[in-house]
């Protein structure tokens, strides 16, 4: 399973290409496109936090719109209260405040697994929700609150100009950097020897408890991090959206990380970080579609999962000879 | 004064009416290989759930090293030397073999906290691993998931994970039940050889007195939550109780 005993250098070898891609991508295809593949990347973070729950901890979330909106409601309060618009401050401020909730909500879920765990993790993501709603003088209620364009490396990037072209260039290769950053950070993470434990206490709880490992900590500090990466993906997003509603906060855009994460292959590294980004593209596409587009949305995601139900990573893993399985 | 590794005073279990372990007064002293026999329900692995922390007794007191640890949580057992392994095996299916290994080394070593270190990447613990599984003849399936073994291969990886934490007590809860008699005598030989080689005082519960005959000088026979007779082979043998309870069924 995952990518156990997977070499970095064969993982590097063709991730190589892909990130070439991703960097000459904004010279090749229209503005909207790449704005559209910012959406997708910033998912992708979060679902890689979402993954180290599921895929390497066995917990199945159903509560992490709490982490995305906390850490893009942090940056709407540093921007309406701090009169800051630095993205190193929104970052900053995106996981300190998604860490902080992640921390706290934790130590109830984490005592928990299965249903238990996933009712708790919704109702406590619920409760966020329906504060962003009521609170409105504090968080715009459901209009929601504006975020700015941000300034880059401390103003070292130039901010000004057409917004468009500030998204889909500087932005862009902004939100990429942070993307590769968080896939590397986590590709370590999973192959830690703490990565392993997580792993172990999925397979084997009572085993892992026996081997030395204390289950429940171990549980916490996975779903800290797990909660920052989400929430860093939170932070990450509002620029590109310039504002920030009640709605990813709602248990609703929980259910979307758990379809891409599954949609991608939960049971891999890379499986959902390219279900997120399908997902992104299969919505924007249905949308602009059908106004019935959650209904064309929902037959293609049955028909794919029923198709694929080691996701589209897990699938094609499978086809591969077995020295290229590095995924 | 010699004090015994482990002791055990009065130890009480029941669940409802069933007394699976009653007031048993049991000790251990180190460098012993001894075996703990006696029929299905006779409350041998209850008393190992006692000892090992996986359940707590009713009454009675657990001693180790002559400090008491009835109470004790798992993961303070295991840091004062005392590991078990498991009836029904209890692997991680999903990790490969030399993971399941591996990462009782770096719990060992209390290196499971790491985050930003690659597990692979430490040639220490790799290598101590492979000499492990090496020691278990596990070697050729160093990279297999836990999960695709056979059976006789899972009991002895059970026995390899606890094993490699390196305690100074370990149980081994039936070790080689669920696999062809043929194939006993080999684990045994093992698991046997490996445990004395170093130098781990090991409690054997087997409920087939034949398989541990050879193995074992001492041995212990439980029958009913209590313990019925404690010598050699040759005395629990010659033993009327322990014929008429257990050897004649």
């Amino acid at each position: 399973m995952s990518a156990v005993g997977a070499a970095p250098r064969r993982v590097l070898a063709w991730s190589a290409p892909v990130l070439a891609a991703l960097i000459v991508l904004p010279f090749l295809v229209p503005p909207w496109q790449t704005v559209l593949l910012s959406y997708g990347l910033v998912l992708a973070i979060a679902a890689l936090g979402f993954n180290l729950l599921l895929g390497y901890t066995g917990l199945l979330s159903f509560g992490h719109s709490a982490y995305f909106g906390t850490g893009a409601y942090a940056v709407a309060f540093i921007v309406k209260y701090a009169k800051v618009e630095s993205m190193e401050a929104f970052l900053l401020g995106g996981i300190v405040a998604s860490g902080l909730v992640a921390a706290l909500f934790g130590v109830l879920c984490v005592r928990y697994t299965k249903i238990f765990f996933g009712i708790l993790t919704m109702a406590l993501s619920q409760v966020l929700w329906s504060l962003a709603f009521k609170f409105f003088w504090v968080t715009g209620g459901s209009d929601g609150l504006r975020v700015p364009t941000p300034t880059l490396l401390g103003g070292l990037v130039q901010t000004g100009g057409d917004k468009q072209d500030f998204l889909s260039r500087r932005y862009y290769f902004y939100v990429l950097a942070v993307f590769v950053l968080a896939v590397a950070v986590m590709w370590v993470i999973v192959h830690s020897p703490f990565g392993k434990a997580l792993q172990a206490i999925r397979d084997n709880e009572t085993r892992a408890e026996f081997v030395g490992v204390q289950v429940w900590h171990y549980r916490w500090v996975a779903f800290v991090i797990s909660g920052v990466f989400t929430g860093l993906a939170g932070a990450l997003w509002v620029p590109l959206n310039g504002l920030t509603t009640p709605e990813i906060l709602h248990w609703t855009f929980s259910g979307k990380m758990v379809f891409f994460t599954v949609l991608g292959g939960f049971q891999t590294f890379f499986g959902p970080i390219i279900g997120a980004i399908i997902f992104n593209y299969l919505e924007n596409w249905a949308v602009g579609y059908t106004v019935y587009w959650q209904m064309v949305l929902g037959v293609v995601l049955v028909v794919l999962v029923l198709a694929l139900p080691a996701g589209i990573v897990g699938t094609l893993r499978r086809l591969l000879p077995r020295p290229v399985r590095a995924v | 004064m010699i004090v015994d590794l482990l002791k055990t005073t009065q130890l009480t279990k029941s669940f409802g009416d069933t007394h699976a372990v009653d007031h048993v007064d049991f000790t251990v002293a180190a460098g012993e290989v001894l075996a703990l026999i006696g029929s299905n329900g006779a409350g041998k692995t209850t008393l190992i759930n006692l000892i090992s922390g996986l359940i707590a007794p009713d009454s009675g007191r657990v001693d180790f090293q002559g400090t008491d640890i009835t109470r004790a949580s798992i993961h303070h057992k295991i840091g004062l030397g005392i590991a078990r392994s498991f009836q029904l095996v209890n692997l991680f299916d999903h990790l490969s073999v030399r993971d399941n290994v591996a990462l009782a080394i770096f719990s060992r070593e209390g290196r499971t906290r790491r985050l930003l270190s690659l597990a692979d990447a430490d040639t220490g613990v790799r290598d101590e691993g492979a000499a492990v599984l090496k020691q278990f003849g596990l070697d050729g399936r160093a990279d297999s998931p836990a999960g695709g073994l056979s059976q006789g291969e899972r009991k002895l990886l059970d026995v390899a994970v606890a094993y490699a934490l390196r305690p100074k007590l370990l149980f081994l809860d039936e070790p080689t039940s669920g696999v062809s008699t043929r194939e006993k005598a080999p684990i045994m030989d093992i698991i046997t050889q490996v445990v004395r080689s170093g130098g781990i005082t090991a409690v054997i519960v087997e409920h087939d007195m034949d398989v541990v005959f050879t193995y074992c000088p001492r041995i212990i026979a439980m029958h009913q939550g209590t313990i019925l007779a404690d010598g050699s082979p040759e005395q629990i043998r010659s033993n009327a109780q322990v014929t008429a309870n257990m050897l004649g069924t």
